[in-house]
């Protein structure tokens, strides 16, 4: 047996903060994200908690109340036909956000697996990938999902489905890159020199690697699904009445906006808060997950 | 002197495309051009040569992780190139390698536990229990200890982390290890740590190592052979001591004229190489060296030399070996130069080193 030198002693325990607390130690520091974050907090807590608050069902018609200005009673006024309006735009919230999310959690689905596969396989099977990608983003984004939406029938689940596809090239785009960049990093070298099989390989190096960027897109994509989700209800092909939707409202509000503003006015509102918070968030998260300063 | 051989490579090329135009020919940066070598069980072998000329593309030919243009490389009698994506991943229990930078090397999101167990993992050695029980003790072999496991590797410096690459390169057990540049990105009293447990390891484990190396001070007390390679070539192949001592290269001869040495009176050539490597996409004709070579005659411009053999375990590529009296650099006996034995002062020092030391920490 060799002397080994007793280098244990040269190992000073870490001094360097773990990963997670140094992003989130910039994320902190940053207003407009944290701004970002609560508005969208507020927004889903207030979506969770439709049930629970005192608000009258944002079905229940108040044919003594069409059409009133904000009051007491209502305190967003109500509508033409005598639904309370911030009732109906809480609950609203939740068709709003869930259609956001699991969009953006379908194209996620669909586009992270496709785009790592033609970033790690290349060849003639990232061209077929890439190319079906490019024919998808050829068209615009909104274009496309009504497309989709009217081809599946008009329901909110539809629109989340054809949202989340249109939402998908941009994601595999973005894995694709992602990996490709991943691929050319010595680690991933050092795993093959190992004997790493593709499956742990994709696993263990290229998704953990490639997640960062792909929650900072998530964010921002879910400001645009919202937005979407609101255009196609605006257009009848998303949430159908008379369940509550942001767009589905202004669908209708803007049939009355000289005689009844507040019936738009709320729901735009919310529509802009909730996409600004999406936006800072991502923007944010962003910023706070780039390791290149600091 | 008859030992087996473990490794060896026939007629390696790899050339890399860069331009591939519509028409015409591809430009082709040659970068391993045409490499014959044998590795014998048990020996070190060190791969020297400057930037660019080809040697970090042949260590990873060697194991195929990049594939050959051309060319053969047999393991114990098998020829690797032939084998299954699977069969070469179970081999690799067996043939591990150590990386250049381990900063980039390892993966930041996995605990040192889980990339030093990865290797266990990958082809199935022990259980659970036992797979942590080894990692703990590689990890207080390399001089780390076991509570680092839980860690992530961009809280450990420059020479801990290599220890962690050589830790996660040695923990299945293999037969041949080839490093790449294994210290270089390392400072000099790093490098003398991961040297020495690099060679204890190499001792208790019997394992063949192929070094590659472009600073020739780090391999030469560690390699039993020395190959000199130069824009894709080895020129020449020798026993350490004898290709120090009396280089048969004229490039072998920059090289080690390279080596900084401050005694007076110290035996050394005053020959230096002008101006950057040729070009591996349009290497010149003849001899490659002829162009910075200092005894650069008419015939090699023209007459490429092939390797030939010396006798001793010498070969070499120059038409006028036998012609040249080159220098080399004396067996270090007598003196040490200032540096080395400065160089030597810091190994012994971080070998004589048990006690938790106040004041020294380990940097990079």
């Amino acid at each position: 047996m060799t002397a080994i030198p007793d280098t244990q002693s040269f190992a000073p325990d870490p001094v360097l903060p773990k990963r997670k607390s140094r992003v989130w130690a910039k994320f902190k520091r940053s207003p407009s994200a944290l701004l970002g974050g609560v508005i969208v907090l507020f927004f889903v807590i207030v979506a969770l908690l439709a049930p629970f608050l005192p608000i009258p069902g944002p079905l229940e018609t108040d044919w003594g109340a069409v059409r009133k200005a904000p009051s007491a009673a209502h305190l967003f006024g109500t509508d033409e036909i005598g639904r309370d309006v911030l009732s109906r735009m809480i609950w609203g919230a939740q068709a709003s956000l869930l259609a956001g999310v699991v969009s953006v959690l379908i194209a996620v689905a669909m586009g992270v697996p496709l785009g790592v596969i033609a970033g790690y396989r290349r060849g003639w099977t990232d061209a077929a990938i890439s190319r079906v990608t490019e024919a998808l983003l050829a068209a615009p984004f909104l274009i496309l999902a009504i497309a989709l939406a009217a081809f599946l029938g008009p329901s909110l689940t539809n629109a989340m489905i054809a949202i989340g596809v249109s939402a998908t090239p941009v994601f595999i785009r973005l894995a694709r890159a992602q990996t490709l960049s991943v691929m050319t990093e010595d680690y991933v070298e050092s795993a093959r020199a190992i004997g790493v099989g593709h499956v742990a390989l994709i696993w263990r190096y290229i998704l953990p690697n490639i997640f960062p960027p792909i929650l900072v897109q998530g964010t921002l994509t879910i400001a645009t699904a919202i937005i979407a989700e609101a255009a196609l209800s605006f257009l009848g092909l998303g949430q159908q009445p008379p369940a509550p939707s942001w767009g589905a409202m202004l669908n209708v509000a803007k049939n009355f906006l000289e005689q009844a503003p507040w019936m738009a006015l709320y729901p735009g509102m919310a529509i802009f808060l909730v996409v600004l918070g999406f936006n800072l968030l991502g923007d944010g998260l962003r910023d706070a997950l780039d390791p290149r300063d600091n | 002197m008859t030992t087996p051989l473990i490794l060896e490579a026939r007629d390696l090329k790899k050339g890399f495309v860069t331009k591939k135009p519509l028409f015409g020919e591809p430009t082709v940066v040659r970068a391993v051009d045409g490499v014959d070598l044998a590795i014998r069980e048990g020996e070190t072998f060190a791969i020297v040569g400057e930037s660019g000329c080809g040697k970090s593309t042949l260590a990873r030919l060697l194991v195929r992780l990049i594939e050959p243009s051309k060319g053969q490389v047999t393991y114990e009698g098998r020829d690797i190139g032939g084998l299954s994506d699977k069969a070469l991943r179970a081999l690799r229990a067996e043939i591990q390698f150590i990386f250049q930078d381990p900063f980039s090397s390892l993966n930041p999101r996995m605990t040192v536990g889980a990339l030093i167990e990865e290797p266990l993992r990958t082809h199935g050695i022990g259980t659970g229990a036992e797979r942590r029980a080894a990692v703990a003790r590689i990890l207080t072999r390399v001089g780390l200890r076991a509570e680092h496991a839980d860690r992530y590797p961009h809280e450990f410096s420059g020479g801990q982390r290599q220890r962690i690459g050589i830790a996660r390169a040695l923990v299945t057990g293999p037969k041949l290890v080839i490093g790449d540049e294994p210290v270089s990105a390392l400072d000099v009293s790093v490098q003398a740590q991961v040297i020495n447990i690099l060679e204890d390891l190499k001792d208790e484990f019997g394992l063949t190592l192929i070094i590659i190396a472009h600073d020739l001070a780090v391999i030469r007390h560690m390699s039993d052979r020395v190959g000199v390679m130069y824009l894709g070539k080895l020129v020449e192949i020798g026993p350490a001591d004898a290709l120090f001592a009396a280089p048969a290269h004229p490039y072998t001869e920059t090289l080690l004229a390279a080596i900084p040495i401050s005694a007076v009176g110290a035996r050394k050539a005053h020959v230096a190489v002008e101006g950057d490597p040729p070009n591996p996409i349009a290497p010149p004709p003849g001899c490659r060296f002829h162009t910075r070579c200092p005894y650069a005659k008419a015939k090699c411009h023209s007459e490429e030399p092939e390797l030939q053999d010396l006798g001793d375990g010498r070969s070499v590529a120059c038409h006028f070996a036998q012609d040249l009296a080159l220098k080399g650099i004396q067996p270090d006996i007598g003196q040490r130069s200032e540096a080395t034995a400065k160089r030597f002062e810091i190994y012994s020092a971080a070998r004589a080193r048990t006690d938790p030391p106040t004041n020294t920490k380990s940097t990079t």
